[in-house]
């Protein structure tokens, strides 16, 4: 074995491994990757160094750390400084129970995180006054694309046009530039305050930044109405804290709000990951991107909550999906939702009026220093500064005394208030701004990034101007604990969050108990194994997640001066390396927050590749019908049509339809979508050959690189055919699911590609293509866990990874084939990392479903193997490399137990309806009913594995739920 | 499952037509497709107004796992859609060939259909 760190992340050891390999027929030094591997596809091993200990890992992140300088950032745009609550960083960011767990597509043992995100979707429907919020998205500029997509659909294409605010963040003005091209839609300048909207009729939405990137706060009532007169959706991105105090845009005729809940107590992190929220109008949630989670109830009657709507997304409708989104921001959301159960309504008004204050405060000591002069109007927490000629050198000067401002031309800085701003904040400046400071030395980091030029000044709003009858000596601040905030006719009236939740855990022992009630829920990795088929349910160390709460990473404004991230860009440059290693590519980017978004940034790359060549006709994207949901949807996002290719009866891509379809779409073909190994689990021994035959036709090869846990150190993509693909650093690299995010997406290339990968208009990241994501490293954050985990591990380390993946899905394939066919196999009849188990014969003989099977594992303390995925009726089973022998055969004797029940069912002991399986899982309130009359013992029930010790069991908190009874009476947030 | 009623018409889509020869021709979809679907939750019609192609796509069907696009059989006007199927989508499980019923066309065209025997012995062929 590797030694050190591997030893502690790799469940099967020497002894183990070596029983494993026995059972497989492999003698004692025969290596399963020889045999399981295609020769033609094995790489020679990275040049990545030895493994690093704990301690020394830890060491070198603190050192990077250190390069970082964060300083206090005023500087807004989106990202703000929070107080995260001590009880939540705790409680949910670094407690396992709610970060290793899985997206919740198996409700009853999702109740916990389900219901925090019901209490998410509550409170961004009560702050945005929209009937329905979605379980969020993956950042507030992706956020704005998804909207500008909906407009397009709800008008069904009919007006491919978007009208942008130009007070909007640059940052999602460059992702709806990058979204809007490839689907045809024209995006025109819109300022809400001129009169004339003449340019902006025909628009099928007008979106309004609230408030806008210089402070702006506009009425929305007007603005709903011109637009729904021009036949428009109003569609707003605003600041939820504000909306605390301003009347929500709902309640004024915005038919969906979007935006962002970082500042709800999540660390800015160099740009993410954050929860990014959506609200619509209740008859638009047919229309509504990415998961919602609904009321539903369970076999009993009880409540219990599910995810709804699913038909809506990817993983059903494909390429006619509302979204690509897949990985979303759960964990974000979790702490959101709980800052705000935390706070309540009042102390998040509380909170905003204090931000609020300090930014009045400031607007009127800055009004009084010479040469400077303040937007008027009203504003929430950001000011514009005009000092002509002296932005760069009043950044200088605030830097000095380290704040971060924003300089957004010569004359004009920006800055924004925010829950930790501080009375020295405030005098620093003021100070900044005086003519004397601004003389002193200018060897200050530069903050002039991202300033857009030939982009028209946003009007000032009539009304209020900035002469302040305040007197006019003295520049300190004045008091700013102002107990009140006027926004006149702007104000909010009327309670909002009167849900009994926002009110009832506010003192830290009542919000322990809460997120530890919520958490007994849940089946998260800290129980068992989450076999989870394409998902890659690995361990998460804790040495790993340790840099995330540090302030030198966790402080770090995405916009910030390159010079106070040196830390986090070596940090990064590293990671960059050892991927590049690893996958055989020539270029990478960061920026993609999920697979879904790797995927559409590598796509645009091959979009923009074959438009330089004058090939612009390559339009079709050939994808099999195998692939996962996202492949498609992606695809059709970054303006391809798709064309399905066939699998042969072996689960493979079938050769002679990729050359049926190359041969039909000759000179149209843009780009071959495959992943590997294959999502049937099989290495494709012909891959190199249906590189080559896409290549000919002069088609891109797109491999998805989900399943890269199967080939690190073993076999490049980049070698073997590829040329561009994403990987999913919450697989593969260790960062923890988060119960459905937070993801890292990166996106891999060949040379040729390199010029098309991502842009952002800040960070000094040009591109032909331009942002994908709203920050120019993604969620920077989290890349810290993937750094770790490739120092932790080393070269050895992480082939034994993948060959422990490998081996224990083969020992599965083999002990479980017995009972369960395994539908596909490679060469030599292995698989590869996951095995897809064919239960179609034993459902049409026994009548027990793949579902039944999978509330039965509930039952026996598993989580189920993912269903129906890629194959109806199928499960698909990955256990990773760090599972122990134990638990692989603990998991085995379970599927056998259950096989064994549903013969009972074959056997006509048990009706199918009566019997253990259909009635899975099983309630501990159901077990004890007073009447008991199932042909099967409550012992029984509970766990036929167990042989009747319930001492440590699992028990799930509600029966099966039904499905259909929450989709056709919708509920999607807390009665008030 | 129940038997086909033998006084309809039918298209391989496993829809249902009515009286297509008549001035209102109703639509559905069969106990066979209803089953298949699942529990459906949600069906979006075509307008009253709206013209239809036979064989175009005017409407979609979603049950909790999936989502089926409608076909015209018929070509013409639709001169009525079910609003209780709007609001109870169950019906389409719970009474495919009756209350379950989608919506009516004015026929402006003859239509290629199946009786009630070719229908039947397609679905025994396991279509
Ligand atoms: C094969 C495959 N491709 C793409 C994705 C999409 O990745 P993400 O969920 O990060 O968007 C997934 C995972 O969910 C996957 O399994």
């Amino acid at each position: 074995m590797a030694g050190g760190f591997a030893d502690r992340h790799l469940g099967l050891d020497a002894r183990s491994g070596a029983q494993a390999r026995r059972a497989l027929g492999l003698g004692p030094d025969e290596r399963i990757m020889e045999r399981a591997l295609p020769a033609d596809l094995r790489a020679a091993p990275p040049p990545l160094g030895p493994p690093l200990t704990e301690d020394q890992t830890l060491s070198r992140l603190a050192e990077l750390a250190s390069m970082n300088n964060p300083g206090r950032s005023l500087i807004g745009l989106g990202y703000y400084r929070t107080l995260t609550p001590a009880v939540i960083r705790r409680g949910v960011l670094e407690n396992p129970s709610w970060h290793t767990a899985y997206t919740p597509y198996q409700p009853e043992i999702s109740q916990g995180r389900l219901e925090a995100l019901f209490v998410f979707q509550t409170m961004i429907s009560e702050l945005t006054g929209l009937e329905v919020a979605n379980a969020s998205l993956l950042d507030e500029a992706s956020a704005a694309a998804e909207a500008m997509t909906l407009c397009h659909r709800v008008s069904r294409g009919s007006r491919p046009r978007l009208a942008v605010d130009v007070d909007v963040f640059p940052q999602v003005r460059a992702v709806l530039e990058t979204r809007a091209e490839p689907l045809g839609i024209e995006l025109v300048d819109f300022d809400p305050l001129a009169a004339d909207p003449a340019a902006v009729r025909g628009a099928a939405g007008r979106y309004v930044q609230y408030q806008g990137a210089s402070g702006r706060l506009v009425e929305l009532g007007p603005l709903a109405e011109l637009a729904h007169q021009a036949g428009a959706l109003l569609a707003v991105g605003a600041d939820p804290l504000m909306l605390a105090l301003v009347r929500p845009p709902g309640a004024d005729g915005a038919d969906l709000v979007v935006g962002s809940t970082q500042r709800f107590g999540t660390p800015m992190g160099f740009g993410g990951p954050h929860a990014a929220y959506m609200a619509v109008r209740q008859d638009l949630v047919r229309q509504l991107p990415g998961r919602l989670v609904a009321l539903s109830r369970d076999a009993h009657g009880a409540p219990a909550l599910r995810l709804a709507l699913v038909t809506r997304e990817q993983h059903i409708r494909r390429d006619k999906a509302t979204s690509n989104v897949c990985t979303a921001q759960v964990l974000l959301a979790v702490m959101a939702a709980m800052y705000a159960v935390w706070h309540g309504p009042d102390g998040l008004a509380r909170i905003a009026r204090r931000v609020h204050a300090g930014a009045e405060s400031l607007r009127q000591a800055l009004s009084r220093v010479e040469g400077v002069e303040v937007q008027g109007g009203r504003l929430f927490d950001t000011l514009t500064v005009r000092a002509p000629g002296r932005a760069r050198a009043v950044v200088a000067a605030a830097a000095r005394g380290g704040l971060r401002l924003w300089a957004r031309d010569r004359d004009t800085v920006c800055l924004s208030t925010d829950e930790a701003t501080t009375d020295q904040d405030l005098a620093d400046v003021v100070a900044a701004f005086q003519p004397s400071a601004a003389a002193e030395r200018p060897d200050a980091p530069d903050a002039v990034v991202g300033a857009q030029p030939g982009r028209p000044d946003p009007a000032p709003d009539e009304g209020v101007t900035a002469e302040s009858a305040v007197s006019a000596a003295g520049a300190a601040p004045e008091p700013w604990d102002a107990p009140e905030a006027d926004f006149g006719p702007l104000t909010r009236a009327g309670e909002f969050m009167t849900q009994a939740v926002f009110h009832r855990h506010r003192t830290e022992l009542a919000m322990t108990r809460y997120l530890k009630s919520l958490a007994d829920k849940d089946y998260a990795m800290d129980r068992g194994m989450i076999p989870l088929g394409s998902c890659t349910m690995k361990l998460s160390a804790a040495t790993e997640l340790a840099g995330l709460t540090w302030p030198a990473f966790a402080d770090l404004h995405p916009f910030q001066p390159l010079a106070d991230a040196a830390g986090s860009l070596q940090l990064m440059a590293e990671l960059n390396a050892a991927l590049l290693d690893l996958t055989g590519y020539d270029a990478i980017s960061l920026q993609p927050n999920a697979g879904s978004q790797g995927e559409l940034a590598g796509l645009l790359a091959i979009r923009r590749y074959h438009r330089q060549r004058g090939e612009a006709e390559r339009t079709v994207c050939l994808i099999p019908t195998s692939a996962h949901g996202t492949n498609a949807a992606s695809a059709a996002l970054a303006g391809y049509r798709v064309a399905p290719v066939a699998v042969d009866p072996a689960g493979n891509v079938s050769l002679a339809d990729l050359e049926a379809k190359l041969a039909e779409h000759q000179g149209q073909v843009g780009a071959l979508m495959l992943t590997y190994p294959s999502t049937h689990g099989v290495y494709e021994a012909a891959v190199r050959q249906i590189c080559a035959a896409a290549h000919e036709a002069g088609a891109q090869v797109y491999i998805d690189g989900a399943n890269f846990n199967a080939l690190v150190g073993w076999a490049k993509a980049g070698h073997f055919g590829g040329d561009v693909s994403h990987l999913n650093l919450h697989k593969t690299f260790a960062i923890p699911h988060g119960g459905g995010g937070p993801g890292v997406g990166p996106v891999a290339c060949r040379r040729h590609l390199a010029p098309y990968l991502p842009g952002h208009p800040f960070g000094g990241l040009d591109s032909k293509v331009g942002a994908v994501s709203a920050a120019p490293h993604g969620s920077a954050l989290v890349l810290s866990i993937s750094w770790a985990y490739v120092k932790l591990m080393g070269a050895s380390g992480l082939t034994a990874a993948t060959e422990g993946a490998v081996l224990a899905a083969n020992y599965l394939a083999r002990r479980l084939g017995a009972t369960f066919p395994v539908l596909y196999r490679g060469p030599g009849g292995f698989v590869a990392h996951e095995c897809l188990l064919d239960l179609r014969e034993f459902t049409k003989r026994t009548g027990v479903t793949v579902e039944d099977v999978a509330k039965r594992l509930m039952d026996c303390g598993f989580h189920a193997p993912t269903m129906s995925f890629p194959v109806a009726g199928s499960l698909m089973v990955e256990p990773t490399e760090s599972e122990s022998l134990e638990e692989l055969d603990r998991f085995s004797a379970a599927m056998e137990a259950i096989a064994a029940e549903a013969e009972r069912v074959a056997a006509g002991e048990w009706p199918l309806a009566d019997s253990p399986l259909r009635r899975a899982p099983h309630t501990a309130s159901a077990l004890l009913a007073q009447d008991w009359s199932l042909p099967y013992s409550r012992a029984l029930g509970a766990d036929p594995t167990a042989g009747g010790r319930l001492d440590t069991k699992y028990w799930p908190p509600v029966g099966r739920v039904d499905a259909s009874y929450g989709d056709r009476h919708l509920v999607t947030k807390l009665a008030s | 499952m129940s038997s086909t009623p033998a006084d309809l018409f039918f298209t391989p889509d496993h829809e249902w037509v009515a009286d297509p020869g008549g001035p209102r021709a109703r639509v559905g979809v069969t106990a066979f497709a209803a089953e298949a679907l699942g529990d459906v939750v949600f069906v979006s019609l075509p307008a009253v107004g709206d013209h239809v192609d036979a064989g175009g796509e005017c409407g979609e069907i979603e049950s909790t796992k999936s989502v089926s696009p409608l076909y015209a059989p018929v070509a013409g006007e639709v001169t009525a859609v079910n609003e209780a199927v709007l609001n109870a989508p169950e019906l389409v499980n719970e009474e495919p060939f009756g209350a379950g019923w989608l919506f009516e066309v004015a026929p402006t065209a003859a239509a290629d259909l199946l009786d009630a025997a070719a229908y039947a012995a397609l679905t025994e062929a396991g279509a």
